[in-house]
């Protein structure tokens, strides 16, 4: 391993010769064999999707290789191994705040749709419709803002728990500009023009898995060359949880995307499996969805975040270990309870749905952890909002790690499967626990890699947290209220076993929770609007008026309101 | 390895790492966790036993036999088919009795008429209120069911052979009309239209006629559409002609609506249900119909 002081700066540590750049090389080659795919591509695509798909990857490849000549033109690709890339984290910060906001602002236009079926509702172009917008919602909070959320935070996390700068040079910068540019946006594109997958969140077309792949290897091992060329004896717990969620998310991306295109030149496709294989395999892919991007990785977040903005030391050590190995085991086998009362055979629901409640205490495990890290420092949460958004993505986290395993029994699930409920509960975690953390991160990095003294204003951190609080419980409760009320409405039948109610009239009583539902949703979207701005001044290094540096001061030392 | 400290606010050791300023204690496993992890495995465990479980090379562990829990209620699909046999049976005796009722009469037997209603009205939820609306009131281009004004024929045997066999549905039995396209097959020339949409207007009282116009579309209402409408616009069930008068319009009742159908002849499709819905049910759906308000 090289010490900082001895490193050439134009060497790629790790391996290579002095002088080297294998970086620079792989970067330049993957864009260049892009670049030529995208020009042929454009020119046969069988479809419109494809085309435009094409055309958008050949712009950026073009981009991306007129991006590495220039910068080293300027020699900007040299590396101080001396410190960390800071510039990565905030190029980082800027994409998930920006697909943040898109993202949630597509939710509350499809949440907008179901209430008032007529809105954005075109007879003669489809690409605003709900069935197409969905995907862009759902594939832009979890990918977009939560993917880049988590490849920042890692690329973040990981430099300085390993008191090293990012392995692999350009390889880092590669992963978080191909994650935007070369699988996001295509994808994105590709959803409203009728491009898909045909699988619940996975929905990105076989070009787009391609390009999944691609980025995500790059990732891993940019992630695993910092992790060997740290300077650390141990490896910290948020790493560990970074690092399961990289390993199992590719596992679990090409498991679950075993595909024939229909055609070289044409975005459609064919999976592997059929039948109730493919439905096992994607509730697979679908629960460790949940359970390695939007829990690992995350809970790498909160083991980082939650100690660092708390001051506090982690409360357990063993239990870090312990509730580690428990949840990355169990997750593994809890997707069928996605399956019950399905053609999915009925032992094959059993394994899923006892391991889903063994996975109560380990998920609880990070609750825990999280929660008594605040001890000693729970007067904090008076003064300092990112703190209290923190604690209460933690709070959340462990409610809906309650509702979950309560939710995958078989009976509970004959009443809440198919209905609101279930996106309620999505939701709780999504916005709670997901949205929460990861705007506490934002607000953490945002001052400390732009070296500003504090955020612009903390005033409109509080602004934030309560729209959020207040938009998730619209959100839920109304959610509850209206998935409980559609499954007994559903199961309600008389003595010679005919229906109470045709399915349109459960539709038309959910009208007023969808209402609710809608506006829960632009709460939450206007305080991450409200982030965002927040976010922008304070990288600009402004201070809110209202709140000079020394008044703020004060204010620590008074409990607020 | 590190130092080992004591924290001070807790007074337990930290385990001596530290990572950009992040130190661990070396708090045990909380008790109350683990005996709560303890017992959800047990109770998989427990679970495992009783239920179908746990794949073997060429079967599957199906579980102990307990008295508790015989198959017919632990296995998804023994029960299931057990739950729809009962069902049938209950209402086998039922159906039975319907087809063997002439339907005017089912209302006199209080017992077989709401199990009619029952039937009829899931049947009605699952199949037909997508077009014609949960209460059978109907919209733009779909019949309203509830009122007395039918088009074809509202009686209980005019209602079941709309079922059975639709209208313009390709069935060999079909209800067949279809109303000329006078516009767009050249039949009548705008002016033509236009005049003959002032008449139809005047016929249910829409305002806005034009009287002129209207007097000149007279006479070729007569000649063009008393055939099927009748002389005096009053619609003819026979032909599912209908009525002008009554201010009740299946395709719309403002000026240009009349005028799109004058143009157009649009003739919507009811689709056939004799081989999708059985004839029991078939028959609790007309009487539920013809109970909706405007049976004859």
């Amino acid at each position: 391993m090289t010490d900082a002081t001895q490193s050439a700066p134009l060497r790629l540590t790790g391996f290579g010769k002095p002088g080297v750049r294998i970086d620079i090389y792989v970067v330049a080659l993957l864009a260049a064999l892009g670049l030529l795919w995208g020009v042929a591509a454009t020119a046969f695509a069988h479809d419109l999707g494809m085309r435009v798909m094409a055309v958008e990857l050949t712009l950026f490849f073009a981009l991306g290789l007129f991006g590495i000549a220039f910068a080293a033109s300027k020699g900007k690709l040299a590396i101080d191994e001396s410190r960390y890339d800071d510039e990565l984290i905030k190029v980082g910060i800027f994409a998930a705040t920006f697909w943040g906001v898109v993202g949630m602002l597509v939710g509350v236009i499809i949440a907008s749709q179901l209430a008032f079926p007529e809105f954005l509702y075109f007879k003669e172009f489809g690409f605003l419709n709900f069935g197409r917008l969905r995907p862009v919602h759902t594939s832009g909070v979890i990918f977009a803002f939560g993917g880049n959320v988590l490849i920042t935070t890692s690329f973040y996390v990981v430099q300085r728990t390993s008191r090293a700068r990012i392995f692999g040079g350009l390889l880092p910068w590669f992963v978080t500009l191909g994650w935007n540019f070369l699988v996001i946006v295509p994808a994105a594109t590709g959803y409203v023009l009728g491009v898909t997958g045909g699988q619940e969140y996975a929905e990105p077309n076989w070009i787009s898995d391609i390009l999944i792949t691609v980025v995500w290897v790059v990732y891993l091992v940019t992630f695993l060359g910092t992790i060997w060329k740290r300077k650390e004896q141990h490896i910290y717990v948020a790493n560990w949880f970074y690092l399961a969620f990289i390993v199992t998310i590719a596992i679990l991306h090409l498991v679950n995307n075993l595909e024939v295109p229909a055609n070289v030149w044409s975005s459609k496709q064919y999976s592997l499996m059929s039948g109730v294989q493919n439905a096992m395999t994607q509730w697979w892919y679908g629960h460790n969805a949940v359970g390695f991007f939007l829990t690992a990785g995350f809970l790498g977040i909160m083991y980082y975040f939650v100690p660092k903005r708390a001051e506090r030391p982690v409360y357990s050590y063993q239990l870090s270990i312990i509730h580690f190995w428990a949840l990355i085991f169990t997750y593994m086998w809890a997707g069928p309870h996605h399956l019950h009362y399905t053609a999915l055979p009925q032992w094959v629901q059993t394994l899923g749905m006892t391991f889903s409640i063994i996975l109560w205490m380990p998920s609880w495990g990070g609750m825990i952890n999280g929660l008594m890290t605040l001890s000693g420092a729970w007067d904090k949460l008076r003064t300092d909002p990112v703190l209290r958004m923190l604690v209460t993505s933690v709070a959340f986290y462990g409610m809906s790690t309650f509702e979950g395993p309560a939710m995958s029994i078989r009976a509970v699930n004959s009443l809440s499967h198919y209905t609101d409920w279930t996106v309620g509960h999505v939701h709780s975690g999504a916005l709670g626990w997901v949205g929460m953390v990861s705007f506490g991160a934002l607000y953490c990095m945002t001052p400390w890699v732009w070296k500003r003294q504090r955020l612009y204003s903390v005033k409109l951190v509080e602004v934030h947290f309560w729209l959020s609080t207040i938009g998730i419980l619209f959100y839920i409760t109304a959610m509850w209220v209206s998935g409980i009320m559609q499954g007994l409405m559903w199961r309600a039948y008389n003595e010679f076993g005919f229906l109470e109610y045709s399915f349109v009239e459960t539709v038309k009583a959910m009208k007023p929770y969808y209402m609710i539902r809608a506006l829960g949703g632009l709460l939450f979207t206007t305080g991450a609007a409200i982030m965002a701005y927040n976010l922008w001044r304070t990288a600009k290094g402004d201070i809110a008026a209202k709140e000079p540096l020394a008044a703020a001061a004060e204010a620590k030392a008074v409990p607020a309101e | 390895m590190g130092k080992r400290e004591v924290d001070d606010h807790s007074g337990v050791e930290t385990t001596g790492h530290e990572w950009d300023g992040i130190r661990e204690l070396d708090n045990p496993l909380p008790r109350w966790w683990l005996y709560i992890l303890y017992g959800c495995i047990a109770w998989a465990v427990v679970y495992w036993l009783v239920m179908p479980a746990w794949p073997m090379l060429n079967d599957y562990t199906h579980g102990l036999k307990v008295a508790a829990l015989p198959d017919t209620v632990k296995v998804d699909r023994i029960r299931v088919d057990a739950e729809v046999k009962a069902l049938q049976d209950k209402r086998a005796p039922l159906f039975a009795k319907l087809v063997a009722t002439p339907l005017d009469q089912v209302k006199n037997n209080p017992e077989l008429f709401q199990f009619a209603q029952e039937a009829g009205k899931a049947t009605f939820g699952d199949n037909c209120s997508t077009c014609h609306g949960a209460g059978g009131q109907g919209s733009k281009g779909y019949p309203n069911l509830a009122d007395n004004d039918w088009l074809w024929d509202g009686t209980y045997a005019g209602i079941k052979q709309t079922i059975q066999y639709g209208i313009r549905s390709g069935h060999a039995q079909e209800r067949l009309s279809q109303m000329p396209h006078f516009g767009t097959d050249g039949l009548l020339d705008a002016t033509q239209i236009n005049n003959l949409t002032d008449y139809v207007m005047t016929l249910s009282g829409v305002k806005g006629a034009d009287a002129k116009a209207a007097a000149a579309g007279a006479p070729l209402f007569q000649e063009q559409c008393s055939s099927c409408h009748g002389a005096t616009g009053t619609g003819d069930h026979l032909q599912g002609a209908p009525n002008l008068t009554d201010k009740i319009y299946l395709y719309g009742g403002t000026r240009e609506d009349i005028h799109n159908q004058i143009y157009n002849g649009r003739g919507n499709v009811m689709p056939t249900w004799e081989a999708r819905l059985d004839e029991g049910t078939i028959d609790a759906l007309t009487v539920y119909i013809h109970s909706l308000g405007g049976g004859q």
